[in-house]
């Protein structure tokens, strides 16, 4: 993108309303989804001849299908509640990423062809014909939503502008316009069962090369098994836990973890993949038949528990639909919740005492927690409300003798997004995605002001990608974004491990 | 004659208050929500959904979280405006109700309450950039409606007093279908005529999210999915 980074806006304050600047993200747009990446997920290949029909067609059908389309169409009075609540509004002052503004998008196209109102006084109530310039503008802004729900926590009635944003995206890939990022994504899933293409025997050797390290670093032989049958414990994780920085040393961190707790577990070449991309193009079929590879591999490996690792959206989909879209789960020891989040399993065993630590091999960070859009808004961990913030700070402050948190409005369930979420973690939105992580960078440059806060720690696959490309823009290192996990495997103490001090700091330097 | 065409207008208007927002409301119980979606703070139990509505409907919750001016001006509005209301029910009671009488002396100060809070709520269309940015021309007539109602009122509860004896039992009279005289003061007409176009207008206007907000699975649904599967008919199907 030609603004690429050099007109970031500065505010004096994470949350400081712009003025509007109406067009300022006008025909931003990913690029568009080729034939092959559209058939294997039942869409047709390009824009179909009659897309206004099938368009309408389409939005009836999700208005009788899905309550909260409906109600969230009829229900908003304009209070004007949402309109500072968006990162991509906060950092672009385009007025149509106000959360009212981009509903009325669809909500306009939904009033003409389906309202009393729209049909006769369309110009009364703001009602549009559906036209291509509509679509075209629903694609652009539609696909600068992360689907964050933040405005959802704010609006009087819960308004969640994710679900319109799903379900305009939804409409656009049936008539032939889907979002090629998220797309291929999705068919490689189906077809190799990670979102990267990883297969079985590269995954095996990347696996192999990780205990390697380990051994080297710690002495300790600490295993990452791949399809064992008869293991306890299924672990489902992102798959950029398999290469990406600093994502890989939070897979070490679980490694770590699942050998000192002394249980049996594995990952599965079949279901190599937490993340779910069906999510994020709101279609409960391609969800669904993701989620059911999870279920599959859970059953064909015999596992009795299900894991998840870090990440966001994967973790929404896992709590949340899980037992939904693949359930029920009778099949697996009903002792334990299905699935879980490897940070209840860690808090666990940090109760347990079965963990030692070393904080001090993490003294060399200054460290701030990012709440995760999903995990905060969309979900929990533990038994009671408000786990999902509690537990990833406990483990943090087990680990780490130095943790700030960021401003309270900018954190909890009023987090902010990284600017990536939703589909949007491609180069071609390189431009919206910086500018779209300009509230939590400036939340985050106040704890360095204030506390010399050096790193901060995130449990989403998708931040920690974002965050690393994006804080070098603001001012910060890429490697100052860290796993959680990451910091628990740098502070643990392994049983027999060669008390090299020396080596495991080497190890946190490197990391 | 007005009172004859006061008295269609009244039966006409609440047959389309009623069958409307029957409708309505069918749909939205109808319509089945296939996935779980409460936000955060979710509660985990039934009676903490039952507890959350209540603090959203009678507090405005999410909204004070969200922005002070609109929760000040919204909810001073709403809350006057029911006070108001159940002031009005002794124009459809023979014999006034105790709690009935018990509001009338607030019921005077809550009509006040409304017109600052829509007041407020019309300024904020004009003077703030963002929301002058989302507001439709329906949007600036539904506030106009309400001032021209409250404003009515209030004339003939302060300045020009009507006939109460004889609007009750014209009142009355519709309940049984049968039709009084009706006092013919311009301030009356006025209002009634814009409380009946309020009350056409209702079921087919955001004035839905009156009914909508209880039907908001972001705010109705009990998170406990990892505990109870929940999954939709239509979703079922999929399955076998
Ligand atoms: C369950 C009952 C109701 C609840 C919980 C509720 C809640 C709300 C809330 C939270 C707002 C947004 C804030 C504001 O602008 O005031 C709002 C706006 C509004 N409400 Fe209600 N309401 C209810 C019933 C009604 C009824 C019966 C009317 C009919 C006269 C009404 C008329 C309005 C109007 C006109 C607005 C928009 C104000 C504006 O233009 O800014 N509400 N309501
Ligand atoms: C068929 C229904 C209605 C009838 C017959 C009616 C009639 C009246 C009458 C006769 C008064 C004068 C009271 C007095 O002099 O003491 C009045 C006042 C008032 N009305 Fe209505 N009204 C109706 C509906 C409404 C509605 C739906 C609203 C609000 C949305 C409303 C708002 C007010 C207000 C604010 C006042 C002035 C304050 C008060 O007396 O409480 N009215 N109404």
């Amino acid at each position: 993108m030609a603004a690429d980074g050099d007109d970031l806006p500065k505010m004096a304050h994470p949350l400081e309303i712009p003025k509007l600047k109406c067009g300022a993200m006008e025909g931003l747009a990913p690029f568009i989804a080729a034939p092959e990446h559209q058939e294997p997920l039942g869409y047709p290949g390009e824009l179909v001849e009659n897309w206004k029909e099938v368009a309408l067609a389409k939005m009836k059908e999700l208005a009788e299908k899905n309550r909260a389309f409906q109600v969230y169409l009829d229900a908003c009075v304009k209070c004007g509640a949402c309109t500072d609540k968006c990162h991509y509004f906060l950092g672009t002052g385009d007025p149509k990423n106000m959360p009212v503004a981009r509903q009325d998008l669809l909500r306009s196209v939904y009033r003409r062809y389906f309202t009393f109102a729209g049909k006769y006084f369309p110009s009364l109530v703001g009602a549009r014909d559906l036209t291509e310039e509509v679509l075209d503008e629903w694609y652009s802004y539609y696909h600068q939503c992360s689907e964050c729900r933040r405005c959802s926590v704010f609006c009087p009635y819960g308004i969640d502008t994710a679900e319109i944003t799903m379900a305009a995206r939804e409409i656009m890939d049936a008539v032939g316009k889907g979002q090629k990022y998220s797309n291929e994504i999705i068919g490689k899933v189906k077809v190799v069962g990670n979102n990267l293409g990883l297969n079985e025997k590269a995954l095996g050797a990347t696996l192999e090369d990780l205990e390697e390290e380990i051994e080297e670093d710690t002495g300790v032989s600490v295993r990452l098994p791949l399809d064992e049958k008869g293991a306890d414990i299924l672990l489902v994780t992102p798959s950029a836990d398999f290469f990406a920085e600093p994502h890989i040393d939070g897979l070490i961190g679980y490694a770590k973890v699942f050998h000192e707790a002394g249980v049996s577990w594995t990952i599965s070449s079949y279901a190599s993949e937490a993340a779910n991309f069906g999510l994020f193009i709101g279609s409960y079929e391609n969800m669904r038949e993701i989620a059911l590879r999870i279920r599959k591999a859970a059953e064909d490996l015999g596992v009795k528990r299900i894991i998840f690792g870090e990440c966001g959206h994967a973790w929404r989909v896992a709590y949340s639909f899980l037992n939904t879209l693949a359930g029920p789960f009778d099949f697996l020891d009903p002792k334990y919740p299905v699935p879980q989040h490897i940070l209840e399993f860690t808090w666990n065993e940090i109760q347990k005492g079965t963990l030692k630590f070393d904080k001090s091999q993490n003294d060399h960070i200054r460290l701030t927690y990012h709440d995760s859009c999903n995990v905060a808004r969309a979900s929990r961990m533990g038994d009671e409300p408000g786990g999902q913030f509690e537990i990833p700070r406990n483990v943090i402050k087990a680990v780490c003798n130095h943790y700030f948190d960021m401003d309270r409005e900018t954190t909890h369930e009023s987090t902010l997004c990284c600017g990536g979420g939703g589909g949007l973690l491609t180069d071609d939105l390189m431009e919206l995605r910086k500018k779209g992580a300009s509230p939590r960078m400036t939340a985050l440059q106040q704890v360095t002001e204030d506390h010399g806060v050096t790193h901060m720690a995130a449990i989403c696959a998708i931040c920690k990608t974002q965050f690393s490309k994006v804080m070098p823009a603001y001012g910060y290192e890429m490697d100052s974004i860290v796993s959680v996990h990451q910091l628990v495997s740098n502070a643990i103490i392994l049983t027999g491990q060669d008390g090299a001090e020396e080596d495991e700091t080497e190890a946190a330097e490197e990391a | 004659m007005i009172s004859a065409l006061y008295a269609i207008l009244f039966w006409v208007a609440t047959v389309l208050l009623v069958v409307g927002l029957a409708m309505k409301i069918r749909k939205y119980a109808r319509t089945p929500a296939p996935l779980k979606i409460p936000t955060t703070p979710a509660p985990t139990t039934r009676t903490g959904v039952v507890l959350r509505m209540f603090r959203e409907v009678i507090f405005f919750e999410s909204l004070f979280k969200s922005n002070k001016w609109i929760w000040l001006f919204g909810w001073a509005f709403h809350m006057g405006m029911w006070l108001v209301l159940i002031r009005h029910i002794r124009y459809f009671q023979w014999d006034v109700s105790w709690w009935v009488s018990l509001a009338q002396p607030f019921g005077t100060y809550a009509s006040f309450a409304m017109l600052f809070g829509l007041l407020g709520l019309w300024a904020r269309r004009f003077l703030v950039e963002r929301i002058r940015y989302i507001s439709n021309p329906s949007d600036h007539l539904m506030l106009a409606l309400l001032v021209l109602i409250v404003g009515s009122g209030m004339m003939m509860r302060f300045v020009v007093h009507t006939d109460i004896i004889q609007v009750k039992a014209f009142m009355l009279g519709l309940m049984r279908l049968r039709i009084e005289t009706l006092p013919t003061d311009p301030i009356l007409l006025v209002h009634l005529g814009a409380v009946a176009a309020l009350m056409i207008i209702f079921p087919i206007s955001k004035l839905l999210h009156a009914p909508g907000v209880f039907f908001s699975p972001s705010r109705n649904q009990v998170d406990n999915p990892r505990e109870v599967r929940h999954i939709a008919p239509w979703a079922k199907k999929l399955e076998s």
